[in-house]
């Protein structure tokens, strides 16, 4: 098995099933056979589970076809958590691998089945993990924080919401249809090329990647357009909470980045169908023209993923401290340097390319400006718990947390903006190590942050406090476990993507990043366990609608909201809001008007499996399909604007109904 | 596109009824000015001009990789062009003609200008057709070299563009003639003319940077 150079059937192909025959099955590979299993079999028990509780029709109806963007939110919460799960056994199996792996062992994965791991793992953590995340987030949290009822275009947002899972279900269905690409997570051609990747792996990295990104870009206008428009009667800009403001600038990021990942997928995809030379070594391509466009895409990706992140730490510091933010301009504006600095910062992921000293000397130079404004957002947050009456409730723990490991990874981050350095280090365990120090110092612990602090707000309950104090610290000691020997073997020169390595010295510390890889594994468990714990005994961890004593208007709604969010409009009158409404004995009046809301349509999740079916049917080249599914889902867009009739208006004696009945737990 | 008619925050005044008919005075004014839909618009639109801008982009870098292949002054024809040109070029003015009819709230002048532009599309796009059929033919495929293939990918992005403009345009004037000069169908009217607009501007780049330059 490890002698082989691939898998890959011979290529055939047929009118009906196109290239796909049974070889491409995979019932070869034990790995693969046990996860199917697994997953059949836990699959069907959830489906029996579903129907013996009668739970499809509320599924339906309550989930699956509402515009309700908290609703939404939450959906992108569990797609995140889901592929989470496959993300994280992609890492401990790089993790068993390498500990494996010396002095003359193969270890377990053969380097056909390792590189598909390494590909996956970054694709699923990136794309269907942190993205899901930070969407679902900005979905469930941004409306409510700016006294809207819902987001400027509704259908849009689920829309959205089910293009991403049909982009993530096409990259679990090719674990067991086919393969997946076997180029890491950003596919450089020309290895990604039809020359080198042939087989159905790198297309389906391709089209799941595409149909997702229509997903994001639609949400990040949506969530613009929102901010923009649908803001509470005086609310000033400036008056929007820290975490709307990094919404705004991200889904800013979003739309100006995502077209440029489009465009390269794009032409790579005419590169691999159609037989153009945009990336090709022969005929006038050039590879390193797709390097540029992606990173041009790449390095805005992670301000839009951290910059929110950014935002939720900045939340709830002044939360737990008990005092307004410090220093509230200088983060607005910080947030908006970084917003613009990201775009002119691409080529220091390929210093080595050789564009010369200038070039270089230009970028890392950019690069280094941008640790200035993320500096004034570390001391923004430290001066905001200076004096104050910090509570280190578990929120305030990972936020803390992030703090102290944030600033080391940006400090590593720094090193490696000197070109110089870079050279040295450039594909080296060093770069590994930096770049999971920020995602998992900054974005995962931020969405642990984010989890524990408005779950009380979305489901009336809190979290267990023990179980979520245990999952933090096994997260962070797991974490330093974990990375910290990666930068010292970046050091010793260890590149990255190695399946097995020769010298024995290394070995000790591959050992260490798995215990501390399993650490985290202890601590994604507790996490997981902690919902289901709190959520059995959620009678005794029931609270109001406020339990933090928070200071934005989120928190003037129910536990969990009602669908309309706010029985009355509120009336803005600076920061903070809600703490100045507290202040003044607040209440609603009771006056109530109708309430004018968006009806829930099935268009979006019908749109999204004909985006899926398109998806692989152009994967494995099985045409009749594509043309089909392609033509039912220009049909079905077209049909939906037929559709005038797409709101209503709740009545008063509803709303005053729901009302009376306060928070339900 | 619109999504609902009017946005979630802000005073209501209770359920608007029926849709107004256009001769309802000035009253799509005030409408255009709540919908957060042309924003939406216009936001969209500056990301597809991204898209854009990536293609002139890619043609600027790989414009000059001929591969021993044909080069613009083999190929391209600027009185072809400049006819096709003037084909969208016209089409945006009769789209605001059009327009100009909608806002008077005559509803067969309207439909009457809408044909017509999509005429001109279409005959657009068929020259294009024309063309690409033509380079195709005599050996100048997008898979000749990385020029031919950034060539055929801009222009066929625009024209992929103009494609759906004309398939939107079509649908439209259909609820034009059902519903009539609502709210609702002037404001998508108005995102339609926008879109129309957007890639006559994007079009006049192509032209001057795609063709024109290179021929010089």
């Amino acid at each position: 098995m490890s002698t082989e150079v691939t898998h890959s059937p011979q290529e055939t192909w047929s009118p009906l099933f196109g290239r796909l025959t049974l070889d491409w099955i995979p019932y070869h590979e034990p790995i693969l056979v046990g996860t199917f299993a697994g997953v059949a079999i836990g699959g069907l028990i959830v489906l029996a589970l579903m129907t013996y509780f009668r739970l499809w029709a509320p599924l339906w109806k309550n989930w699956v076809v509402s515009i309700d963007h908290k609703k939404i939110g939450i959906m992108y919460m569990v797609l995140g958590f889901i592929m989470f799960v496959r993300g994280f056994a992609d890492a401990i199996m790089m993790r068993l691998q390498q500990a494996l792996a010396a002095g003359g062992s193969e270890g377990y994965l053969p380097p056909h089945h390792f590189d598909q791991v390494f590909t996956a793992h970054g694709v699923i953590m990136i794309f269907f993990v942190a993205m899901a995340f930070i969407t679902g987030i900005m979905n469930f949290v941004m409306p409510t924080q700016i006294g809207a009822r819902d987001v400027a275009f509704p259908f849009l947002n689920n829309f959205a919401f089910w293009m991403t899972v049909a982009g993530a279900l096409l990259v679990n269905i090719s674990l067991f249809i086919g393969e997946f690409a076997r180029v890491g997570w950003l596919a450089f051609p020309p290895l990604s090329g039809a020359a080198y990747s042939t087989g159905p792996g790198m297309d389906y990295y391709l089209w799941a990647l595409q149909i997702a990104g229509i997903g994001t870009t639609l949400s990040g206008v949506n969530l613009l357009v929102t901010i923009f428009k649908m803001r509470a009667p005086g609310m000033k800009l400036f008056d929007m909470p820290v975490f709307t403001w990094t919404a705004l600038c991200t889904n800013v990021l979003i739309v100006a980045a995502f077209p440029v990942l489009t465009v390269s997928l794009a032409l790579l995809l005419l590169d691999r169908y159609v037989g153009t030379h945009f990336f090709t070594n022969d005929l006038g391509g050039n590879a390193m023209m797709y390097v540029n466009l992606i990173w041009i895409w790449g390095h805005p990706e992670v301000y839009i993923l951290i910059l929110p992140i950014f935002g939720v730490f900045s939340e709830v510091v002044a939360t737990f401290s008990g005092k307004p933010l410090f220093g509230y301009k200088t983060m607005v504006w910080a947030t908006m340097a970084i917003m613009v600095l990201s775009f002119i910062v691409w080529l220091h992921h390929f210093f080595t390319m050789g564009s010369g000293a200038a070039v270089n000397t230009f970028f890392g130079i950019t690069t280094m400006i941008i640790a200035v404004p993320t500096g004034v957002k570390i001391f923004n947050w430290l001066f905001t718990m200076y004096k104050g009456n910090v509570r280190f409730e578990v929120p305030m723990l990972w936020t803390t947390g992030f703090i102290v490991t944030f600033v080391i990874g940006g400090m590593t981050g720094v090193l490696l903006a000197i070109p110089p350095v870079d050279f040295q280090l450039h594909n080296s365990l060093f770069l590994i190590a930096h770049f999971h120090n920020v995602i998992i110092g900054g974005v995962v612990f931020g969405v642990y942050a984010a989890v524990t602090y408005w779950w009380p707000k979305a489901f009336g309950f809190k979290l267990d406090d023990r179980i979520g104090k245990a999952s933090f610290w096994f997260w962070f000691v797991g974490f330093y476990l974990a990375f910290m020997p990666l930068y010292a073997l970046g050091l010793m020169g260890v590149t990255r993507r190695m399946q097995s390595y020769m010298d024995q010295a290394w070995q000790i510390y591959f050992v260490i990043a798995l215990i501390g890889a399993l650490c985290i594994f202890t601590g994604i468990l507790l996490a997981f366990f902690n919902f289901f714990y709190s959520t059995i005994n959620r009678k005794k961890l029931a609270c109001g609608s406020d339990p933090w004593n928070a200071r934005t208007l989120e928190w003037a709604t129910q536990s969990p909201p009602a669908y309309y969010n706010f029985p009355e409009d509120v009336h803005v009158r600076g920061k903070d809001e809600f703490w100045r409404m507290k202040q003044e004995g607040f209440k609603w009046s009771g006056n109530y008007s109708p309430i004018h809301m968006p009806k829930n349509t099935a268009t979006g999740v019908v749109l999204g499996a004909m985006a899926l079916v398109f998806g692989f049917a152009m994967v494995w080249y099985i045409w009749w399909l594509a043309i089909i599914s392609f033509v039912l889902m220009i049909g079905t867009v077209i049909a939906h604007t037929f559709n005038y009739n797409r709101d209503y208006y709740i009545p008063v004696s509803e709303i005053a109904e729901i009302e009376s009945k306060g928070t339900v737990a | 596109m619109t999504m609902i008619d009017t946005p979630l925050t802000g005073r209501v005044e209770g359920p608007a009824g029926p849709s107004h008919p256009a001769d309802h005075a000035h009253g799509h004014d005030h409408g255009h000015h709540d919908s957060p839909t042309p924003l939406g618009f216009w936001i969209y639109l500056m990301s597809d001009c991204i898209i854009f801008g990536t293609l002139f982009a890619t043609y600027a870098v790989l414009g000059y990789n001929y591969a021993g292949g044909p080069s613009p002054k083999d190929l391209f024809e600027p009185g072809f062009v400049l006819i096709e040109t003037a084909l969208l070029l016209i089409s945006s003015v009769t789209f605001g003609v059009a327009m100009l009819r909608a806002e008077a709230g005559k509803l067969d002048g309207t439909s009457l200008w809408l044909i017509i532009t999509a005429i001109f599309g279409a005959g657009f796009i068929a020259m294009e057709l024309y063309e690409f059929r033509h380079l195709i033919h005599i050996g100048a495929g997008p898979d000749r070299s990385g020029f031919l293939s950034a060539f055929f990918t801009l222009v066929g992005t625009h024209g992929l563009h103009v494609t759906s403009g004309l398939i939107w345009l079509i649908t439209l004037s259909v609820q034009l003639r059902i519903h009539g000069l609502t709210e609702a169908n002037m404001r998508r009217l108005g995102t339609l003319s926008m879109f129309w607009h957007f890639l006559d501007l994007v079009w006049i780049g192509v032209f001057s940077f795609v063709y024109l330059v290179r021929l010089i």
